[in-house]
């Protein structure tokens, strides 16, 4: 479902730079995400995937172009006020990034003893829906090192959604899971965009993932968007990088620049 | 030689660039120390971690600070008959200087180098973006407790220490060189001036918000996984204790 033309996009990045150390890791990067689309990213390690992701929060700034979210633009805004815009993002990370020092219920309920004014009854309320919609309970006790990766990644997405965020971001959700509970967890993202109707971004390099959720998906190569449509659209690319990076081969374009061709 | 030059050059950078970004990171908290929600529990968790949990290293190292003290000074000020004296040396010297320094030194030990590793941690697991994607300002968060538990706990560490430092000096010679103990006594007080108990109630505070800054500077700038902690941790005890040291002979200045 690509978004209506005559809607603004809900998150627009528009010829986007960033370089690290004198390493192009963006150039000149375009994307647009309409509200309420479910866009996966995808593209080999290294690509800029991540800092794509950090990018539209605002927790890395661009040397270059504009980031648009809702119509405001992240680049001019003061750290006041992102920090307060914030508020709109649910986003997940990596190895699920929950704070050790504090227990599974602490985490979740950390933003809603931050920013708002419930009560201790409300918030515990509000972090049993968050583990309910993430087919969790019982854990509230235990410390994140106790979890196993899956159950950690899906605390990441209860506190993601326990200020009930109009965006989600999720880095590599199933990175680091067997295929068993990749494909749960996958389900679970599908799930929780139905149920709250949010304007989601993921970034894998799991291709079966990202044909299971997206309603597009866009590839990253050395920067830049080098395609991006349906996942139906997607699969009958005429470009060889991305056929070669669905069937996961190691010969052919992406890697003949590489040490690793011969 | 241009070899020796580079890494002459490298050298500086870094070092301006460290300075640079520690006092930036100072002007930070006392920019978001004023704002709200002030997160009261985590402040009491900190000045708890920092204060209560220090006692007994303070303890040890005050007394026996004030004994060795007594014990030298005795020894000397004996040779030329002017035992009288020990009471006032040690008191001032505890005082003045030695009880702000060492509980510096030692609260840089414990606490700086853990909150280095601690903060450090957070950033390499991407705890620390998780925060800010949580709308929440790490230097408000992380910084702002720490920086103020090193500011108010410091000097109560080192009142304590000074009164045990005396304690232990006075231990000493009454007990152990036989110095008779009401003129001792009379010593210790008759040349104390008001001020040099606050002068060294003033460095304390200084070196708890030196140590607490470059303890979360360092951690809160680590790249590079474990070995980046770990890098950090003793980067973070070696540039506050430095830094401890060096303002001490300032303030010193300033403060007489």
């Amino acid at each position: 479902m690509n978004g209506d033309s005559n809607e603004r996009p809900m998150i627009s990045l528009r010829d986007v730079s960033k370089s690290f150390n004198g390493k192009k890791v963006l150039d000149g990067l375009s994307i647009d995400v309409a509200r309420g689309e479910t866009v996966v990213i995808v593209g080999g390690s290294g690509t800029g995937k991540s800092v794509t992701l950090k990018h539209m929060i605002g927790l890395i700034r661009p040397d270059s172009g504009h980031i648009i979210v809702a119509g405001e633009d992240l680049c001019c805004m003061s750290t006041l006020d992102l920090n307060h815009f914030r508020q709109r993002f649910g986003m997940s990370f990596q190895e699920g990034a929950l704070f050790d020092s504090m227990n599974v219920f602490e985490n979740i309920a950390f933003p809603l003893r931050r920013h708002t004014d419930k009560s201790e009854d409300e918030i515990r309320t509000r972090v049993h829906e968050c583990l309910d919609l993430v087919h969790l309970e019982g854990v509230e006790s235990r410390r994140p090192s106790e979890l196993s990766g899956g159950m950690r990644r899906r605390v990441g997405f209860a506190r993601a959604i326990s200020l009930e965020p109009e965006i989600l971001l999720f880095d590599e959700p199933t990175t680091g899971l067997d295929p068993v509970i990749s494909d749960i967890v996958a389900g679970l993202i599908l799930e929780m965009d139905d149920r709250l109707g949010t304007t989601t971004v993921t970034i894998t390099h799991d291709m079966k993932v990202a044909f299971k959720i997206a309603d597009r998906v866009a590839m990253l190569h050395e920067g830049r968007v080098i395609e991006s449509g349906t996942p139906d659209e997607f699969r009958a690319s005429a470009n060889p990088i991305v056929q070669q990076f669905i069937e996961g081969r190691a010969e052919g374009p992406l890697t003949e620049s590489s040490v690793l061709s011969p | 030689m241009n070899g020796i030059l580079d890494r002459f050059g490298q050298l500086f950078l870094t070092l301006f660039e460290d300075i640079g970004r520690w006092f930036q990171m100072l002007f930070r908290t006392g920019f978001w120390s004023v704002r709200r929600p002030y997160e009261v529990n985590e402040w009491v968790r900190q000045m708890v971690r920092v204060g209560v949990d220090s006692i007994p290293v303070v303890a040890l190292t005050a007394m026996f600070t004030g004994m060795v003290m007594s014990l030298q000074t005795f020894n000397g000020f004996q040779r030329v008959h002017a035992e009288n004296f020990v009471g006032s040396v040690v008191a001032l010297a505890m005082l003045r200087e030695l009880s702000p320094v060492l509980v510096g030194l030692m609260v840089t030990g414990r606490i700086g180098s853990a909150m280095a590793a601690e903060i450090g941690t957070m950033r390499v697991t991407e705890q620390i973006d998780a925060l800010e994607a949580l709308a929440t300002n790490p230097v408000h968060y992380l910084f702002v407790p720490r920086v103020i538990a090193g500011l108010t706990m410091l000097p109560l560490l080192t009142l304590f220490g000074n009164a045990l430092g005396v304690y232990g000096g006075r231990l000493v010679a009454v007990n152990l060189m036989h110095a008779n103990p009401v003129l001792y006594d009379q010593n210790t007080y008759q040349f104390l001036e008001i001020n040099d108990l606050t002068s060294g109630l003033i460095k304390a505070a200084v070196f708890g918000t030196i140590l607490t800054v470059t303890g979360c500077t360092k951690g809160y700038f680590t790249t590079g996984g474990a070995e980046g902690v770990g890098r950090s941790t003793t980067e973070a005890v070696v540039m506050a204790s430095l830094m401890i040291l060096l303002s001490d002979f300032f303030l010193t200045k300033m403060l007489f």
